[in-house]
């Protein structure tokens, strides 16, 4: 037999109570519910929204019930089609749709507000300290690390392109910005502007349609 | 006055950002180093790898800490409010005519078509990272560290948040 720990016990205890609907639950419960489940899936996410998806659509499908795979899946693609941060698009959503305003507050805050206060606290104590050798050198060690996490995005961004526009289309679009905003120095929210409007008015090739 | 100029600078990299917070984070950089001057490239790099030692979300820490840096709390909540509030309503609106058009092939390539421009930003982000440490560590210490975080971080698949920290004790020591 495997011991449970009160965590599991405790996870146990919150999806028997839900038997009825998700939206049929009484409000305390309700709330309670969407708080836990977006404080967990923004505390225990690492390397930003898009990797605590997972985790919300874990709590959001699986724990409480809040509405189903397929029901999900339809706000993750409609979410993406649209620009911003992906997390509190989806919490901001879902919170919405099973708590009204109050469950979109709700959503958000329990997203964005644990993190946001331990980011503060931490780099202001940080600055309090900010003279002395030790941190000097402690900004100097992790500026390569960030380089690098960010040369693995570029590439991820890149392997992205390549697979959803094709090696002709990707580099083209991709000379093109490097063009406008590395050479020329337009600000990048035209040359996206640009891109968006294109991607609604060129036409589309049969083989994409057909897709 | 400079909570008109800090939601501007978040409004942008927030309705602009495809592929989620981390694509908008080049965008943000470009508002808050490059026209705004609230912080150095290096500072930015310090604060963007303590976001990434942290769980959550990586705009919204981004944006609520800059806030708080530029002007107070009220700054937060307001950097807080441009990053995730227009993104946000736009999908509370759209969702309906989208949820229509979402087999749509244009809807669908709304979001392709922007990230080889996204990749753009990322590279000349890193390539600005690097410079920075370029000129405060020299090039051999930053290659190595370079080198270094990069097998841990890919090959060996440790999380970030430990290079992370293993990076501040080296750079505490020995830079």
């Amino acid at each position: 037999m495997v011991e449970q720990t009160q965590e599991e016990m405790d996870w146990q205890l919150v999806t028997k109570k839900i038997a009825v609907p998700f939206e049929e639950r009484e409000f305390v419960a309700k709330h309670r519910a969407i708080f836990i489940a977006f404080f967990r899936s923004g505390i225990l996410g690492f390397g930003g929204g898009p990797s605590t998806i997972p985790l919300v659509k874990k709590e959001v499908v699986d724990i409480f019930k809040m509405m189903n795979d397929e029901e999900f899946s339809d706000v993750l693609s409609i979410g993406n089609t649209l620009p911003g941060p992906i997390a509190t698009k989806m919490a901001g959503y879902i919170g919405y749709r099973v708590g009204g305003w109050l469950g979109l507050v709700n959503a958000l805050i329990a997203t964005v507000l644990p993190t946001v206060v331990m980011m503060i606290v931490l780099l202001v104590s940080l600055n309090e300290v900010k003279d002395f050798d030790f941190v000097k050198g402690m900004t100097n060690g992790v500026v390569p690390i960030v380089a690098v996490m960010l040369g693995v995005l570029t590439w991820e961004f890149l392997v992205k392109s390549k697979k959803s526009l094709g090696w002709k289309i990707g580099t083209i679009i991709l000379l093109a910005s490097f063009l406008a905003m590395i050479i020329f120095g337009l600000h990048p929210g035209i040359v996206i502007a640009v891109l968006l409007v294109l991607a609604l008015s060129l036409p589309i090739k049969k083989e994409e349609a057909n897709k | 006055m400079v909570y008109l100029q800090i939601f501007l600078a978040f409004f942008f990299p927030g309705i602009l950002g495809y592929g989620g917070g981390p694509s908008s984070i080049p965008l943000v950089e470009h508002e808050v180093v490059d026209n705004y001057g609230w912080m150095t490239t290096g500072e930015f790099s310090e604060v963007l790898a303590l976001g990434n030692a942290l769980p959550g979300p990586i705009a919204t820490k981004m944006a609520g800490f800059i806030g708080y840096e530029v002007a107070g709390i009220p700054g937060a909540i307001v950097a807080l409010l441009a990053t995730v509030g227009p993104s946000l309503v736009l999908m509370l609106i759209l969702l309906n005519i989208l949820y229509r058009y979402r087999n749509s092939p244009r809807v669908k390539r709304l979001s392709s078509f922007v990230l080889p421009a996204i990749a753009i930003l990322l590279a000349d982000m890193t390539f600005d990272f690097f410079n920075t440490s370029y000129e405060a560590i020299g090039l051999i210490v930053t290659v190595v560290l370079m080198v270094a975080a990069y097998f841990a971080l890919e090959k060996f698949k440790v999380h970030p948040a430990f290079v992370i920290m293993a990076g501040l004790v080296v750079g505490g020591f020995f830079l």
